[in-house]
């Protein structure tokens, strides 16, 4: 069992091409503004947190993960489960961009009748592996889901869930933590988005600034308490996404699964939105919206 | 259940460390492979076998039923039954006989809890012939469901013979004067009351059997209420929101009834042994006569 520095290099590191990363960094881009409008014209929904899980959600969409989108139902796919349902904008922008339906449905956002529920909701939209919602729930699903992948011996299926870092104050991430090291999952593979902003949080020693509780160790130090392959990575430097995600799905055979902490920023792309609660979930006006897609690159 | 997974190799049997005391223990030795150990973490159990269920399993869960109904709530709601994924939850030690382990091992809400969950099948049998019975039903038809179960077994009063349907109610007997609607065990102690108590006052029965609670069979219900003009209800469970308020709501719509509900009274257990426990909280086959008595004075009002 590969152990270390906390900030362990990735062992396999590849190098990837320049004019691959600037895609995929304008895919990102893409996927952000195309949320943030989604959201304006639902007239409400979540932003912040869409916005920190997007260069993770781009990679594994466009690189990493083995799916087909015109066939959302194929058996050997790999999976993926938001377990931080609330950040669906940034899931469905993604599905959207890599070809699971149409791009202008992402104006049906929230909307009477849609396939876009607020949350992701299984029976609604092909191509999502579970229903999520109410946090923690996700991650137990996926646990899973990796479990009767390991019973039906599809070797080749990945499990890949994403969790907030709010998210792990929930008793339940816990349990599923525990019974993948019990069940040896190690085609499971956890994604933390670590923004160290939750909804309305603690207050810090600066005023006006309200942030999750745990300082930055802490919550790294309690996947790998609990035996977890911890690797932590800058969540919005999409080489080391990749590098990370890439040897996360090599490790069959070593019984451990991975979880993956990306240290990100809450609300990244845009630069008034960034590292603060404000923008949890708030829409933005006309000015706000004009001078946020200035800044993502879309005029 | 054992038996089940011989037939259907996709049944899997999750447990949440009771297997020794609601006997899970016996399907781990014939099918180790499809025994699932989830530790006591009823709430990933829970959301787990709906994963497991998107990969084309069939699992049961193993608990007692305060856990399987109520611990795990929220993950039944949006793991298992919003996207209506086959989670088969088990609940075994239900309603007030759970050894002498005590009131928060005693489920008397659980009835009332599952029932008022959309896509939730609840089902709640009288004996071991109709608990087989149900189970082959529960792997055929898919969709999320709930089994009651206790923790003791109880007299048998069906025959191998009894055509067991999800969502049809069975009338045991075909009386005049009082119907009699029960559910799960207390069927058999209602039965009792009927053959060796009323019967010998003169009192006629009809007795309705529901092991289906959702979905309801409204017909049967409506029909066993014209027979007599007068309902009792009985359930080891509480008399609010369980087959009681299930029933009063049926008739409320259909065919207004004087209805007097027999049930746990709205409150919680406590440790003693069966006999004492079944005296105190009104659920004998005695109970069952003097509530019958009580009815029919009420109607002739």
């Amino acid at each position: 069992m590969a152990e270390a520095n906390p900030t362990q290099e990735p062992a396999t590191a590849r190098r990837h091409d320049s004019a691959e990363l600037a895609e995929l960094h304008r895919l990102a881009q893409q996927v952000r503004a195309d949320s943030l409008k989604a959201v304006a014209n639902a007239g409400g929904g979540h932003v912040g947190g869409p916005f920190s899980a997007t260069d993770m959600l781009v990679a594994l969409y466009f690189k990493v993960m083995n799916i087909r989108p015109e066939e959302p139902a194929w058996e050997d796919r790999d999976r993926f489960v938001l377990s931080k349902g609330h950040s669906s904008i940034a899931l469905y922008s993604t599905m959207a961009a890599r070809g699971f339906f149409p791009r202008e449905e992402l104006m049906t956002f929230d909307k009477a009748h849609s396939r876009l529920q607020g949350h992701p909701d299984i029976t609604k939209l092909p191509g999502l592996d579970m229903s999520t919602g109410s946090l923690g729930v996700g991650i137990s699903a996926a646990m899973g889901i990796a479990l009767g992948s390991k019973l039906k011996v599809k070797d080749g299926v990945r499990v890949y869930c994403m969790v907030g870092d709010g998210e792990c104050q929930e008793g339940e991430v816990w349990e599923a933590a525990f019974a993948a090291m019990r069940y040896r999952l190690d085609n499971l593979i956890v994604l933390l988005d670590y923004n160290k902003i939750q909804q309305y949080g603690w207050p810090s020693e600066i005023p006006g600034k309200r942030y999750l509780t745990w300082g930055m160790e802490t919550l790294p130090n309690q996947w790998r308490a609990f035996g977890w392959r911890v690797v932590e990575i800058d969540g919005h430097d999409m080489e080391a996404i990749l590098d990370a995600l890439y040897e996360a799905r090599e490790q069959a055979g070593t019984g451990i699964p991975t979880c993956i902490v990306g240290h990100t920023v809450k609300g990244k792309g845009v630069s008034f939105m960034e590292d603060t609660i404000d923008w949890h979930a708030r829409v933005p006006n006309e000015a706000e919206l004009a001078a946020a897609l200035k800044e993502l690159g879309e005029e | 259940m054992s038996e089940l997974a011989e037939e259907f190799p996709n049944v899997l049997c999750l447990d949440g460390d009771s297997a020794s005391s609601t006997r899970a223990d016996i399907f781990e030795k014939r099918h180790p492979d499809k025994f699932l150990q989830m530790g006591i973490a009823e709430q990933n159990m829970v959301a787990a076998a709906a994963g497991l269920a998107t990969m084309g399993f069939i699992p049961f869960i193993s608990s007692f039923a305060v856990f399987s109904a109520e611990r795990a709530l929220d993950q039944t709601r949006v793991a298992v039954a919003q996207p209506a994924l086959s989670v088969k939850l088990t609940a075994a030690y239900s309603g007030i006989l759970t050894g002498k382990t005590g009131k928060t091992h005693q489920s008397m809400e659980d009835i009332a809890v599952m029932r008022a969950m959309p896509n939730m099948t609840t089902l709640v049998p009288a004996d071991g012939v109709e608990v087989r019975k149900m189970m082959r039903a529960m792997v055929l038809t898919p969709g999320p469901m709930y089994l009651r179960l206790t923790r003791d077994p109880s007299p048998t009063i069906f025959d191998e013979d009894y055509d067991f349907q999800i969502g049809k109610a069975v009338v045991l007997r075909e009386g005049r004067d009082v119907t009699i609607i029960s559910t799960g065990v207390q069927t058999v102690r209602a039965l009792e009351a009927a053959e060796t108590i009323l019967a010998k006052e003169g009192i006629s029965v009809y007795l309705l059997h529901v092991p289906t609670i959702k979905p309801l069979d409204e017909m049967a219900i409506v029909k066993a209420a014209q027979a007599t003009g007068t309902v009792v209800t009985a359930e080891d469970h509480t008399i609010i929101g369980g087959l009681g308020g299930a029933v009063a709501e049926v008739l409320g719509e259909n065919h207004p009834t004087l209805i007097r509900r027999l049930g746990i009274r709205d409150v919680f257990g406590e440790s003693a042994p069966d006999g004492y426990l079944l005296e105190k909280y009104g659920l004998t086959p005695a109970h069952v006569a003097e509530t019958v008595r009580e009815a029919l004075k009420a109607t002739k009002r």
